[in-house]
């Protein structure tokens, strides 16, 4: 059977789908800024020399990256609501998808502090720094430094991972999509155009991720020049 | 309304339902291997159209939630005037998502093999072909296996997301439970309790093999896996 592509009729609803984009980067920005701060916690609290402190937080992570985002979400939106605590679907959406990243995040990030040469945390102490300034200046700063390309990947994968809260009526760009195509019969199309969506913003966010690296990371940059 | 919790008849169901994530999560691993070892090594090919059409390959799967990778072959194959069963489609698209990863991770690991060692089978007057399957490979192979053990986790997590075009496995086996009992907390709770104990030993194995590693040849880093 020949198929025959019909684009304009699901273009027509472009209005829907860039409302759609908005409320992709509407979840998915602040997920990523509350995350990145609740897993670098998380790495401070697994390094620290309290125990019981240490070991929640491991298995906070443990249990959240060995279970999958679509029943986290399920689990915040439906289970809180049967236990009487009704979250609106969207403040379910972000909640999941925050305590989500941070603990990929927090992983990320103590690989980062980890790579810290003992030597230099020393000599830092040693110049008479405080313990909190060696932690900012020594370790933290450092570590983020390190760690930035992977962590720019795991947050244009937080992006993607968005659509799957469309299962719970959050209206981002998958769930226009599914509107759209029950409204124009066009499913294939609908999708194609998603997919295609999605490629354009993981292209924006990594550029975007990319610039402010840039920006923020200046010791790279001028250790790069040096040479 | 019927009364009535979590009887043995639910769980007996769960389980078939877990079977099924199992079975898929397989299908998934062993197609996307194989594929993802075809992109590996053409990701690494001398021929630079090839390697080209491999990254748009990656950077596309990469770019695109696998929910819309799945519904574009749920709703491809139909307009084809295919009927087909929703276990097929969420096959191929796990495939195609496994191929992109893995063979992204394995591109790392075949690289990460020191340049000596190709210089040294040239010498020898190895061809290409004999290079990489003699001396390269095998060594990439045992780098590897860490990363490839902890995607596997990866992999068993996303096979949920077939719950969505109607595929009975473990997520779409409690949402129809939880319709006759509508208890969500409960039933979630259990999924994600089933996940872990699958997810948790792959976590560990591959941590393991990474220690391992590391303390036969320290220094070589090896490609860590990041997804949702």
């Amino acid at each position: 059977m020949q198929y025959e592509f019909d684009f304009a009729s699901v273009l027509a609803s472009w209005p829907q789908f860039l409302e759609g984009a908005w409320m992709t980067i509407l979840l998915s920005f602040p997920a990523t800024v509350i995350g990145f701060v609740g897993g670098t916690l998380l790495a401070i609290g697994r390094r620290g020399h309290t125990r019981w402190v240490a070991r929640a937080c491991g298995a906070y992570v443990e249990v959240l990256r060995n279970t999958p985002l679509l029943v986290q979400v399920f689990l915040v939106f439906f289970g809180l609501a049967s236990l009487g605590w009704k979250v609106p679907a969207f403040a379910a959406a972000l909640l999941t998808l925050v305590i989500n990243v941070a603990a990929y995040t927090c992983e990320i990030m103590r690989a980062g502090m980890d790579s810290i040469h003992k030597g230099q945390i020393e000599a830092a102490e040693c110049l008479g720094l405080t313990r909190r300034q060696v932690y900012w200046h020594v370790v933290l700063r450092p570590a983020m430094e390190k760690v930035y390309p992977t962590l720019t990947s795991q947050f244009v994968l937080l992006m993607l991972a968005s659509s799957i809260t469309s299962q719970i009526s959050v209206e981002e760009l998958t769930a226009i999509a599914a509107r759209v195509q029950s409204e124009t019969f066009r499913p294939f199309e609908a999708y194609i155009l998603v997919a295609v969506a999605y490629l354009v913003l993981s292209l924006l966010m990594r550029a975007g991720l990319w610039l402010f690296g840039q920006i923020v990371f200046t010791r790279q940059r001028k250790l790069r020049s040096a040479k | 309304m019927i009364d009535g919790g979590l009887n043995a008849y639910h769980l007996q169901y769960l389980l078939f339902g877990a079977l099924w994530t199992i079975g898929l999560s397989l299908i998934a691993f062993v197609g996307g291997g194989l594929a993802g070892g075809v992109i590996a090594l053409c990701r690494v090919s001398p021929i630079k159209a090839v390697r080209w059409a491999t990254i748009a390959w990656i950077q596309i799967i990469q770019g695109t939630p696998l929910l819309v990778v799945l519904f574009l072959c749920y709703f491809g194959l139909s307009i084809m005037g295919l009927e087909l069963p929703a276990i097929v489609a969420a096959s191929i698209a796990m495939v195609v998502y496994v191929s992109a990863y893995l063979g992204e991770i394995w591109r790392g690991c075949i690289e990460s093999v020191p340049r000596t060692q190709w210089e040294a089978a040239e010498c020898l007057a190895l061809s290409r072909t004999q290079r990489m399957r003699l001396v390269v490979l095998p060594q990439a192979v045992r780098i590897a296996t860490p990363p490839t053990v902890g995607f596997m986790v990866q992999i068993v997590k996303n096979t949920s997301l077939a719950s969505i075009v109607g595929f009975i496995e473990l997520v779409r086996a409690g949402q129809l439970i939880n319709n006759s009992i509508f208890q969500p907390f409960t039933v979630y709770l259990l999924i994600a309790i089933v996940y872990f104990a699958m997810c948790y030993p792959l976590s560990v194995w591959s941590r393991k093999l990474e220690q391992r590693q590391q303390f036969g040849n320290r220094g070589t880093a090896t490609p860590s896996v990041t997804t949702a």
